[in-house]
């Protein structure tokens, strides 16, 4: 097996493992955060209990989350050592902000938060969530301003044959960084929302603690609803901008080969032949294309083959080509799986308006599946956006197969994959098994039940 | 005068030092749980000394990762491409402990928290020994060829005097967090603590002694800075001299301060050894990464340091404040049952 392609799937596994906790947690603390906030100024207990309950799911998360984190950062200098000294001067600066400005706010809001219920007033604890929510935010900031940069090199030189960085403020004013910010953190919005309305959906389904079930699927459902609204305009926001930045990828989500011609037709469905570099049935949406990318009902889109003979002009010869199929398919995925989510948030919000929540089994059962969707969506957006930038690490400027470390062997890397995905297989089922766990609590029991909580280091009764 | 690639040598050093102070005590309570426990409510006792704290000690380590591929991308990606397989047992160690840590109460069952209990010793365990074993080789110096890469063998990673290294860093770490039980604790379990502490103590030392006898065979570390280092280790020693003194005394505050400066202290000397590398090259010292030809521009490191010394202060402020909140001893009759 040869290293780039181990190292590639390491990456690969590594990124979507981790990031199936990111927007979860990020989700999440911004919906306990509003419950308790609700607590904190109705004085509601109700809403007390609730906070804890999502809050305990929350941590488990959080737990998942920060420690596949630390993989992501080193990562970067065990699997792609020449990739990092290429871009660290400019890449290394907002990993370090990452740490400096929002790990540590988090972590250090969240130990206050999980131990503080007694020690601090009301007020300062309900701050110390939002601190954590915050941080959370801004990790997300500044770790996407890093992502931006490979997606849209912007304020530095060459210098040596490395990218210096030579403009700070253009990494934060990065375009790219603009309209992926807002994309990802109403995705993450909306990863949260989902859990907490599939969840509630569930335990309403059951007949357990309706009520206050109820009171977490409306807000989750409002937020999710928000969430998914700003997903759609970000993410259309976005598409347009690829047009600019990397048109290539466009056409790939697109399996545009040839120029499409104006008015652009959309294709719902494609089978693509990549060999051929054509596709032999399609199905299309006429105009709707132009709009995606011009916001109007005219323009040409260029296809793959015009931008190739681009590239090759100005980058030298080589296959700049991304691979079609998964960057059109995980484009429809996510597309398709966020217009289901802003359907079922709309529906979810219609039946608890007209009291009629409890009484639609049927949807109750969808929403629990639908826990799923957000999961799908993000993952696919980032194998759309990820694949869909090869063969670059960063775009125009260093290619995948530059990037890899020289010196580390295949046996190493063999060892680490075999390591690091058998950890997340562990810590996946543990995950599921401890949520399902804590579901099946439900709030009350968890409030009632001290021996419950006695084995719990985290609960600051047993702190005391 | 001090340039900005000195300073960021400096600040990497401080969050190393960091790092080795403040996760080195929750390292050692992790280690005392298998040494010191004699029951569960005991090593949950132990755990809870820590609960609102690892976290943020542990981002003391992110920091100063992410500070290194900032301000030296060469350093960062020769270490961690060199050192593969010792960080891959890290970063597991690492994974385990954190969540081990939240998992280990979560279910009602021996069985269940016996094992996240393991995780969580193993984990406090095997990082300090292989950061120990990661500094000291460093500082005897790697093979790195003229393109910054290192291409190291068994031998390179494993030797008499890494292995000393590991070991000295795990001790002073146990030692430490013994130090801090006793003062986090009260009755019987900080009783046996500083009981503990007071035969580790000498354990320490004779490691120290081992370990900078065999330092001055392997290393240049009396020789390339021997005005600043060979005072400091005088320091070191006279430091846990003293902590043993304040053990048999049940000085615990002052004690804890002498061990925590003898942990300042030894990461201390090792970077200033170092400087101005950052790693050492034992082909040719041609080969060395410095903090020149290592480094990032000129403009990346003032933005950094804008940025560092406008928030570290607040970070500072804000971690003293929660270590104020919890200011009160764990005491196990408190415990809700």
């Amino acid at each position: 097996m040869d290293e780039l392609f181990l190292a590639r799937l390491q990456f690969g596994s590594t990124t979507i493992f981790h990031f199936l906790f990111v927007p979860l947690s990020i989700g999440l603390v911004f919906l306990v955060a509003l419950m308790e906030t609700h607590y904190v100024l109705k004085g509601d207990e109700r809403y007390k209990k609730l906070a804890k309950f999502w809050g305990h799911l929350f941590l488990i998360n959080f737990a998942v989350g920060v420690v596949t984190g630390i993989i992501q950062e080193f990562q970067f200098g065990m699997n792609w050592s020449d990739y990092s000294r290429f871009v660290g001067d400019v890449f290394g600066a907002p990993l370090a902000i990452e740490a400096l400005l929002a790990f540590f706010m988090e972590s250090t809001f969240i130990g206050l938060w999980i131990f503080g219920w007694d020690r601090l007033s009301p007020k300062v604890h309900l701050a110390c969530i939002w601190l954590v929510s915050l941080g959370t935010m801004m990790s997300a900031l500044w770790i996407l301003a890093a992502n931006s940069f490979m997606q849209e090199p912007v304020g530095f030189v060459m210098n040596n044959g490395r990218a210096e960085m030579n403009d700070f403020f253009a990494l934060l004013t990065n375009p790219q960084l603009a309209v992926e910010f807002p994309h990802v953190i109403f995705g993450a919005l909306a990863t949260g929302a989902f859990f907490i309305g599939g969840v509630s959906a569930f335990k309403i389904l059951k007949g357990q603690e309706v009520d206050l079930f109820k009171k977490s699927f409306n807000l989750a459902m409002t937020v999710a609803l928000i969430s998914g609204l700003a997903i759609a305009f970000s993410g259309h926001a976005q598409a347009k901008h690829l047009m600019e930045s990397q048109p290539m990828k466009m056409a790939a989500s697109e399996a545009l080969w040839e120029d499409s011609g104006d008015p652009a037709a959309w294709t719902a469905f494609a089978w693509i032949d990549s060999e051929n570099q054509e596709n032999s049935f399609e199905i299309n949406i006429p105009f709707a294309l132009s709009y995606l990318a011009y916001e109007k009902f005219q323009g040409d889109v260029p296809g793959m083959k015009t931008l190739q003979a681009e590239y090759e002009a100005t980058y030298g010869e080589g296959n700049y080509i991304p691979p079609v199929k998964t960057t059109f398919w995980s484009f429809r995925i996510m597309v398709g799986a966020g217009m289901v989510m802003i359907f079922a948030s709309l529906l979810g919000l219609y039946f608890s308006y007209r009291e009629t929540l409890a009484q639609q089994k049927w949807f109750l059962r969808a929403m629990v599946a639908l826990i799923s969707f957000p999961f799908i969506a993000n993952s696919a957006g980032w194998i759309m956006t990820e694949v869909g930038r090869q063969p670059w690490t960063v775009f125009g400027l260093m290619t995948t197969s530059a990037s890899i470390s020289p010196n580390v062997s295949t046996a190493s890397l063999l060892l680490s994959l075999i390591a690091f995905s058998g950890a997340y297989l562990i810590l996946a089922i543990v995950l599921v098994y401890l949520f399902i766990r804590e579901i099946k609590k439900g709030v009350e029991h968890h409030e009632a039940a001290p021996d419950q909580k006695a084995g719990d280091p985290f609960d600051q009764e047993v702190y005391l | 005068m001090m340039g900005l690639n000195e300073l960021w040598f400096l600040l990497i050093a401080v969050l190393f030092v960091g790092f080795f102070f403040l996760e080195g005590f929750d390292f050692g309570v992790g280690i005392s749980t298998r040494f010191l426990a004699k029951n569960d409510l005991e090593r949950r006792i132990m755990i809870n000394t820590i609960g609102p704290f690892w976290d943020a000690n542990e981002v003391w380590l992110l920091t100063g990762g992410g500070a290194i591929f900032a301000a030296f991308p060469h350093w960062y990606a020769t270490m961690f491409s060199g050192y593969y397989v010792p960080f891959v047992f890290v970063l597991l160690a690492l994974i385990g402990r954190g969540v081990a840590f939240e998992f280990r109460g979560k279910v009602q069952s021996a069985r269940w928290t016996k094992t996240w209990d393991y995780v969580v010793f193993f984990g406090s365990l095997l990082p300090p020994f292989l950061f120990g074993v990661l500094f000291t080789s460093i500082l005897r110096g790697m093979p790195i060829d003229a393109d910054m890469n290192m291409y190291a063998g068994f031998t390179d990673f494993v030797n008499l005097y890494s292995i000393t290294g590991g070991v000295t860093v795990t001790i002073l770490c146990f030692l430490h967090g013994l130090s801090f039980l006793t003062l986090r604790t009260v009755g019987d379990l900080q009783n046996r603590s500083r009981a503990l502490a007071k035969k580790v103590v000498w354990l320490a030392l004779a490691a120290l002694v081992a370990f900078v006898g065999l330092s001055y065979d392997q290393t240049d570390i009396f020789t390339a800075r021997a005005s600043v280092t060979v005072p400091m280790i005088g320091a070191i020693v006279i430091a846990y001299v003293l902590a043993a003194l304040f053990l048999t005394k049940k000085r615990d505050g002052l004690a804890f301060v002498s061990s925590g400066a003898g942990i300042i202290l030894t990461v201390s000397v090792i970077f200033a050894s170092l400087f101005p590398r950052v790693m050492i090259s034992s082909l040719s010292s041609a080969y060395d990464l410095t903090v020149y030809n290592a480094a990032s521009g000129p403009y990346s490191l003032k933005v950094m340091t804008i940025v560092a010394v406008t928030l570290l202060p607040f970070v500072i402020g804000y971690q003293i404040w929660s270590y104020y909140v919890f200011r009160k001893r764990v005491d196990g009759k408190d415990l809700t049952y």
